[in-house]
């Protein structure tokens, strides 16, 4: 397993609150790796150091060995794409305008447009399956649409690494295993997928390395099929249950039992 | 499709075609607006022959090139420096309110001027710098007295309107403390006005405006990245710190600068944007149509305040802040109706 993304001993806080002391996380190449964790664990404070929208308090969050502190803005924007939890696109926006936005980090004042944007925005919209939705308003698509639309963006962007901070949310279950199914495919071309995900029995389906965090620390890592047990559900989520095979798939399925204290 | 791409080897130039045709109309309504006011002034009409004829040197007419073109050049280049200014600052802010005459730039601006007028010798380029200064202090106390929650929001707004109206109050003061023939000048200056401004007033302004207009244009596509929030803005590549600066360092420039010839005038700023943006339905900042509005307006008030009470020209900041009152009441009940 080969690593270029590497976050080292973090120390991540907003002010005085703390939320992840030596913090460390090899991200595997040309995988996909779930993040999962109960709310308010710091899943989306790490992936925004790994983005560098939040800097480390100590540590290093590095790419082929060089700190992203180090790299300027547009290169690590071509390099490491990111879809926050709850985007907002501006008032009166298109979807094709705004999947065209993703473009930004390739071009300059000299070449504002060129074949390659063109291409790269049509692609990125039939992957995501928005291109019918491209002359519409992003404000007055449904959530499910406004999230594809977004991930569109992204992908418009061409980027290597792709860290998206819950994708699924606000998507029907079949939107759900869509984007997740779309997620692995572009794992296969090579792509490195980070995702935030909320759904334990999707990310042990679809996440070739699940880390599981709680109370800003990771509890544990590795292929689902390894780490994923009842303990494990018990001491992260506190949720009592038990694990079967899935039966689509073999992987670890969650499935809960009842809560001794109701 | 709705954008031009033109293309040339690897280089390519992209715009949207409805902002092409509005500026174009613009651009027209301006240069009308402008040859109207070559032949109106101190309530009489030359002809239009007569001003084709002093503008190509077919004839010689102090009043039209020394008077009234200067005025209406000041005008056209200062109604595009408020409305890009404006625009600026209701980008930074995110908030139609968060322009720079609203929250106290102008008023800043013009106790800089003041300083340079009764305590130095007032030169055009004392006025300059510290009419710049005078706005820069006022946007880093408005930023450092709303850091708590960031820089968009109602909250710097209200700041600023507050720092504005301290502000208001300290220049009344200023100009009742100094000599008469002072605050007689600063006093109708203090309306912003745009009476008496003649070439010797722009020599300085108007290459000063030049460059930080061309500035603007070349930050346009970062500035219109920021809208996507500052999450997205970063990931795809905005150096967000460093836009900021320039942001605010071009707008405080550019309200300052006209500040400093013509006093604060009101209401551009303002409305300009969001006439801009709502004519040319372009989603984030329409810059450009920003500034062809703000030269529409400033040129129109201008006309308006020679005028309303011919023979008597009234300072056009009178015109703006009549007018531009009523809209701010107006968007301060849609904005209180938001929350
Ligand atoms: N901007 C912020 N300012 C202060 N505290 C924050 C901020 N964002 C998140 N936190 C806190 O950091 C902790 C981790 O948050 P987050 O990473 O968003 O959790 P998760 O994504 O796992 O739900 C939470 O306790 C949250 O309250
Ligand atoms: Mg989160």
């Amino acid at each position: 397993m080969t690593t270029r993304l590497r976050a080292r001993e973090l120390t991540l806080s907003y002010g005085e609150r703390v939320v992840s002391t030596k913090l460390s996380l090899d991200v595997p190449d040309g995988a996909f790796t779930a993040i999962v964790g109960p709310n308010a664990c710091g899943k989306s404070t790490l992936l925004r150091a790994f983005v560098r929208l939040l800097r480390p308090a100590a540590g290093t969050v590095s790419l082929d060995d060089q700190q992203i502190a180090a790299y300027g803005s547009k290169a690590l924007a071509r390099s490491v794409g990111f879809l926050p939890q709850d985007p907002l696109a501006p008032d009166d926006i298109k979807v094709r305008q705004l999947v065209a936005r993703g473009r930004f980090p390739h071009q300059s004042l000299l070449s504002m447009w060129s074949q390659e944007d063109e291409e790269a925005v049509t692609e990125a919209m039939e992957t995501a399956g928005v291109s019918e939705l491209a002359d519409r308003p992003v404000q007055e698509l449904s959530g499910g649409q406004r999230q594809r639309a977004w991930v569109a963006m992204v992908l418009a962007q061409r980027t290597p690494y792709l860290l998206l901070d819950e994708p699924t949310s606000f998507l029907d279950i079949t939107h759900q295993y869509r984007l997740l199914t779309l997620l692995a495919r572009l794992r296969d071309e090579g792509r490195t997928v980070v995702a935030v995900l909320h759904d334990i029995n999707q990310a042990c389906r679809f996440a070739d390395h699940l880390v599981a965090m709680k109370e800003g620390r990771i509890i544990a890592e590795g292929a689902a099929a390894d780490i994923v047990d009842a303990a494990l559900l018990k001491e992260v989520f506190d949720l009592p249950c038990v694990v079967v095979p899935d039966p689509v798939t073999e992987t670890p399925m969650v499935v809960p039992t009842h809560f001794d204290d109701p | 499709m709705s954008a031009l791409v033109l293309r040339a080897g690897r280089r390519s130039f992209r715009v949207e075609r409805r902002t092409l045709w509005l500026s174009a109309i613009l651009l027209g309504t301006i240069l009308a607006l402008g040859f109207v006011g070559l032949c109106y002034g101190g309530a009489t009409w030359a002809s239009p022959g007569e001003v084709l004829a002093a503008l190509t040197g077919a004839a010689d007419s102090v009043v039209i090139v020394e008077w009234r073109l200067p005025r209406v050049v000041a005008a056209m280049v200062f109604g595009c420096a408020l409305g890009a200014a404006g625009a600026i600052f209701q980008t930074l802010t995110r908030n139609p309110l968060g322009s720079p005459d609203v929250i106290g730039l102008d008023a800043g601006a013009y106790t800089g001027a003041l300083f340079a007028f009764t305590v130095l010798a007032g030169t055009s380029g004392q006025l300059a710098v510290s009419s710049v200064l005078g706005g820069l202090l006022v946007a880093a106390l408005i930023y450092l007295l709303s850091l708590s929650n960031g820089l968009s929001g109602l909250r710097l707004v209200v700041i600023g309107i507050a720092v504005n109206a301290m502000l208001q109050a300290l220049n009344s003061w200023i100009v009742l403390r100094a000599d008469l023939e002072v605050a007689m000048a600063a006093g109708a200056w203090n309306a912003g006005s745009l009476n008496g401004v003649d070439w010797a007033d722009l020599v300085l302004p108007l290459p000063i405006l030049a460059g930080l207009l061309a500035t603007l244009l070349v930050w346009f596509r970062p500035i219109q990245q920021s809208t996507l929030g500052d999450a997205v803005a970063a990931t795809t590549g905005v150096g967000l710190d460093r836009l900021r600066l320039m942001m605010v360092l071009i707008g405080v420039g550019c309200t300052a600068t006209v500040t400093a010839v013509a006093g604060p005038i009101a209401f551009i700023a303002l409305a300009a944007p969001q006439i801009g943006r709502r004519l040319a339905r372009t989603p984030g900042v329409a810059l450009l149509p920003a500034a062809l509005t703000g030269a529409v307006l400033l040129l129109t008030a201008d006309l308006l305040a020679q005028m309303l009470l011919s023979p008597e020209s009234l300072p056009v900041g009178v015109v703006t802040t009549a007018i531009g009152g009523c809209y701010l009441i107006w968007l301060l009940t849609q904005e209180v109706r938001r929350r």
